[in-house]
């Protein structure tokens, strides 16, 4: 394993705080992996998301215990993130997790008129929206017209 | 005023805007209409309170004496504060509340799009960042604003009202300070004059579909950016700033 590989590997087991089945790495915000000097680049999702502060300690504990203590954690602002850069297997254990993945095309202007969200447990597009705010800032709430349950949504953006 | 420091008053303002107006909808918390409400406007709260810390970080090392987000937060008097007259407002009813909310955000989104594009690589970084979060802060507002005024005769009365009673402190956002000449002409701030025609078509859209009259024109209030606040400020600092003054060594 390279060095660069090993960095990753402890990073794809640091879980997100808020949602626990997804890593930093499923949810794109670990931005690069720089070998001189060495350093790990992450970013944020939303500006005042207090998992942020969390995410720093639990990257800086895994990074010590791997005996990788030199590498230094940069946070970066600069592209901001978007929901698309959450990747494949991040987005099937999110909706194993029973929270619908975001639609994607974060660009896309009109938030309003997304897509209705497939329903996490049975499946459905017979979904609305309950609210555009949630329990953290980056998951809306619907509920399934079908199955009746409600669910969480992951916000575009 | 040398150009770092009008740098400095500028990403204060930005700063300040965010911060009030983050406190003043953090009282909701628990107090809202129902619990989908709740959310929302915390929400806002909170990344409300992520753009303040990092325009307030920034002015920080602009102004270079030390002084981080914290100590700007929770460190200084009322007089020294730059946030427009609007976003110190007292909540008032849930309607005051989505008036305030929807002229704001309105108008901050517009200011994003265009200080994004800063030749200051830092504000155009936080602004791209922001924007996203602001968009959904003024469609929120926007949909309540039409289900508030084409709902019930009451919920129409309320927000009309809101609106009345916010409208006086509309002008103060698309004023520049004389200190932004030098920064407008460096492409560095944005001129807030020319975000008025895109605020003024979102306003009028919306409030056509929420049956709402505009506002008439009362006299302008302004004075916030030069720190001449509203006596409801200083009630707000009292309680934000309590714990940092009287136990200055406390820490999480």
């Amino acid at each position: 394993m390279t060095w660069r590989e090993r960095v990753m590997d402890v990073l794809s087991h640091v879980a997100d705080p808020e949602i626990p089945v997804v890593s930093v790495v499923d949810l794109g915000i670990v931005r690069a992996v720089k070998d001189d000097p060495k350093s790990v680049v992450i970013t944020t999702t939303y500006s005042g998301c207090p998992a942020t502060q969390v995410i720093t300690s639990d990257i800086r504990k895994a990074l010590d215990e791997a005996a990788l203590n030199d590498v230094k954690i940069e946070i970066a602002l600069s592209p901001p993130w978007t929901t698309d850069w959450i990747t494949e297997a991040g987005r099937d254990k999110l909706k194993a997790y029973g929270i619908a993945p975001p639609p994607r095309g974060s660009g896309a202007p009109g938030l309003k008129n997304a897509q209705p969200a497939t329903c996490p447990r049975c499946g459905s597009i017979k979904t609305r929206e309950v609210s555009r705010f949630g329990s953290t800032p980056c998951k809306a709430l619907w509920q399934c017209e079908t199955c009746r349950e409600p669910f969480d949504r992951f916000k575009c953006h | 005023m040398t150009a770092n420091e009008a740098l400095f008053d500028y990403t204060l303002r930005l700063g300040d805007d965010a911060l009030i107006l983050s406190q003043r909808l953090g009282e909701w918390c628990g107090h809202a209409p129902a619990l989908e409400a709740d959310l929302s406007l915390t929400n806002v709260a909170l990344d409300l309170i992520g753009q303040a810390t990092l325009f307030l970080t920034y002015a920080g090392e602009i102004e270079g004496k030390g002084r981080d987000a914290d100590k700007l937060a929770f460190h200084r008097d009322v007089n020294k504060f730059r946030n427009s007259l609007l976003v110190e407002q007292p909540n008032g009813d849930f309607g005051r509340t989505i008036a305030r909310q929807f002229i704001f955000s309105t108008y901050q989104r517009a200011l994003y799009q265009e200080l994004m594009r800063s030749s200051d690589p830092r504000l155009a970084e936080i602004a791209a960042k922001a924007l996203k979060e602001t968009t959904y802060h003024a469609e929120l507002a926007a949909e309540w604003v039409v289900r508030l005024g084409d709902g019930t005769e009451e919920s129409h009365e309320r927000v009309e009202d809101g609106f009345e009673w916010c409208w006086r402190f509309v002008e103060e956002l698309f004023t520049a300070e004389p200190a932004d000449a030098g920064l407008i002409s460096a492409g560095i701030a944005v001129d807030p004059a020319k975000l008025r025609a895109s605020f003024d078509a979102t306003l009028a859209a919306t409030f056509a579909e929420a049956t709402l009259a505009l506002p008439k024109y009362p006299r302008p209030v302004t004075g916030g950016r030069k720190g001449h606040h509203s006596e409801h400020l200083g009630h707000l600092l009292a309680e934000m700033q309590f714990l940092p003054r009287a136990y200055p060594d406390a820490v999480w």
